[in-house]
């Protein structure tokens, strides 16, 4: 097991407070499963209902460990000249035309080889998120929503993320000298391979209880009065449990409490609701059925 | 931090990896690297402390949502002595059913008699006129024969056009071969390279109604569903629809037809039992659809459309497949048959969502099924 700097944190509660102090609320699954991370030199897995915090935990944890925060999105086809590295071909291209440029006005000749060699210099390598993940140190590197790549895409990481090394045949292998804290997002629209999660720790993110919740609302927003706090956890909590196309994730109930404090509102009533709705409810339907229910809503 | 464990022995060790074993037996994939990953976890974190032990396993054993309850389960009883000790975490699900094996085969069509070549002639008319016999009504005999052709299919998958970019004659100039080939003349750029968009397989989707107004032909659709999953193994997914959902893609994987029927089959907890098509299909566009499954994809739907419940929510949730998928087509074994005029509640309420209502009766109409989807 290789050793983490100094400045990560000794227990799993210690790493708690740490992300705290960044605004970032972690229970006792989720301390453990990033200390765990760090300790064993393993990616977490992250899965679960979108806005349950899966990309914010990257970004504090970024902060707790003073690294940078690398992040690559997947999509639909998504290869390695876009995850890993790229030549800067235009920029080739010019320099060869320069040496030729400079040979014919001396009137020598060149020398093939020299020339091509020149043309694979570092300078002309583009480092995509991974290259450059491997290549910063300390880095957090996100491979966020991996389930919308496909599966070639997969099997190119376990190798990348196994070894901590790509090798670029006309450079050569780069190894990290210290390997990036990987953390992989799913939202599970596709299963992703099991070959790929055994490298993987396992966190399972649910949506957060209502203490936790308002907790969130605090530390986000910190002038968010108490009761306008506890109101909407509480009614974005009936929301989830009301069969709605998309129920509402934390981001979402951070948006609400954001736009009500926007529009002056002290603490939630129905007019309040109705009209900032739309930072909550993300689809027509949703807010159809539920705009005629407000008042039974947020009675109690 | 939780209360302390009560040591197990000496050496914990024995202890933790017992604990594998039973969640092996709860239907886990534990393996050994699995194990390994567990202990070295609890090796960095706190061996006495519940709630360390827990998440150590937690983090490193299971990898699916539907692995946690399970866990939560074997962990209680494993490490708490209060519940009884370590009893053991079964797979409770019911056995499979045993109508699955009548299917397979009996052996029973070596009586032939003869082998001249009237005989030959007799079975390849044979072949084609049970290619229209109708599914739900074959013998034993026939069942076996049809397997055989069902084994045959070479389903073409549809394709859509991909983002990635390959070598090819037409499209776009490709810089880096563009320069590697100015290369090989001193930078003389003689000719110019090209790229073009590539096709990758369009995602299918097959949904089968294994209710009981659907028993019949559940079994040779199943079989289907079968090969069309291994001819896309990354690109087909394949549920069955009862009174609940069931994703049966992993277990139709499997190369081996019968073994692959059997798992599914005991995967499938509502055999024949009753359906609620709009409930169900609400389930598999939250869950599955409306993440991604669905998304531009070819959704088939096997089904007769006996819808017990409110049509509306049907009418609803086939909207929402509509505004997802690439396509949506039906396919109801009885539209294939004489007089059968689209009435039923279900296929009411369905069709003006669909771009194809198709008979499935048959191997014939499977067949220009996977034309359809082959098209789509």
């Amino acid at each position: 097991m290789t050793e983490r700097p100094s400045n990560a944190a000794g227990s799993p509660a210690e790493l708690a407070a740490a992300l705290r102090s960044t605004g970032y609320l972690a229970d006792d699954g989720l301390a453990t499963a990033a200390f765990l991370a760090m300790q064993m030199n393993r990616p977490l897995f992250c899965e679960g209902e979108p806005g349950t915090g899966k990309t914010a935990l990257a970004q504090a944890l970024a902060q707790v460990l003073d690294a940078e925060l690398i992040r690559l999105q997947c999509h639909d086809g998504i290869d390695a000249s876009q995850a890993l590295y790229d030549w800067d071909f235009p920029r080739q291209l010019l320099h060869l035309r320069a040496l030729e440029a400079a040979a014919s006005a001396t009137g020598e000749t060149l020398d093939a080889d020299a020339v091509e060699a020149s043309l694979y210099d570092p300078r002309f390598l583009l480092a995509r998120p991974i290259l450059r993940a491997l290549q910063t140190s300390p880095s957090v590197l996100l491979i966020d929503e991996i389930d919308r790549a496909d599966d070639e895409f997969e099997a190119f990481l376990l190798e990348v993320l196994t070894e901590h090394a790509v090798s670029i045949p006309e450079v050569g292998e780069i190894r990290a000298k210290e390997p990036p804290l990987v953390v992989l997002t799913s939202n599970r629209t596709r299963e992703v391979h099991d070959a790929l999660k055994r490298r993987c720790l396992y966190l399972w993110l649910d949506h957060p209880d209502l203490q936790r919740e308002i907790q969130i609302l605090h530390s986000r927003l910190p002038g968010v009065p108490e009761r306008l706090a506890a109101q909407v956890a509480g009614a974005v909590r009936k929301l989830r449990q009301l069969d709605l196309l998309k129920p509402p994730g934390v981001a979402e109930t951070i948006d609400w409490a954001r736009a009500l404090q926007l529009v002056g509102a002290r603490h939630l009533d129905v007019d309040a609701a109705a009209a900032t709705l739309g930072a909550v409810l993300k689809y027509r339907e949703d807010a159809d059925r539920i705009r005629v229910q407000l008042d039974t809503l947020l009675a109690s | 931090m939780g209360p302390t464990l009560t040591p197990q022995a000496t050496d914990p060790l024995p202890g933790l990896v017992g604990f594998t074993v039973v969640l092996r037996n709860a239907g886990l994939a534990i393996t050994t690297d699995r194990v390994v990953a567990f202990l070295s976890a609890l090796d960095a974190l706190d061996v006495t402390d519940r709630t360390h032990t827990y998440w150590a396993g937690r983090l490193t054993l299971c990898s699916d949502p539907d692995d946690l309850p399970r866990y939560d389960q074997a962990f209680a009883g494993w490490f708490e002595p209060g519940q009884g000790g370590r009893t053991q975490v079964r797979d409770e699900r019911p056995p499979p059913p045993p109508r699955l094996a009548a299917l397979t085969p009996e052996e029973a069509e070596g009586g032939e008699e003869g082998s001249d070549s009237p005989q030959i002639h007799a079975r390849a008319s044979g072949t084609e006129i049970l290619r229209h016999r109708d599914l739900g009504e074959l013998t034993p005999a026939e069942r076996e024969h049809l397997r055989r052709l069902m084994a045959l299919l070479r389903p073409q998958l549809p394709t859509r056009a991909s983002r990635r970019l390959r070598p090819s004659t037409h499209g776009s100039t490709d810089p880096g071969r563009t320069l590697r080939a100015a290369l090989r003349n001193h930078g003389e750029l003689r000719e110019l390279r090209r790229r073009d968009r590539s096709r990758r397989a369009r995602r299918v989707v097959l949904l089968l109604d294994v209710s009981g107004s659907m028993e019949p032909y559940a079994d040779a659709l199943l079989r289907f569903a079968h090969v069309v999953v291994r001819r896309g193994p990354a690109s087909v997914e394949a549920f069955t629809l009862g009174t609940r959902l069931t994703r049966v893609t992993r277990e139709l994987r499997m190369r081996d037809p019968e073994r692959a029927l059997a798992a599914a089959a005991k995967a499938i907890p509502d055999w024949s039992g009753g359906t609620r098509l709009g409930e169900v299909l609400r389930a598999f566009v939250d869950r599955w659809g409306q993440r991604g499954a669905a998304r531009r994809a070819v959704v088939v739907v096997f089904s007769d459309g006996w819808e017990r419940g409110e049509t509306d929510v049907l009418r609803e949730q086939m909207s929402r497949l509509r505004r997802l998928a690439h396509r949506v087509i039906w396919v109801n074994p009885h539209v294939g048959k004489d007089g059968y005029a689209p009435v039923q509640g279900g296929i009411v309420a369905a069709l003006p969502f669909l771009d194809e209502l198709l008979a499935g009766h048959s191997l014939a109409t499977l067949e220009r099924l996977l034309e359809v989807v082959r098209d789509a």
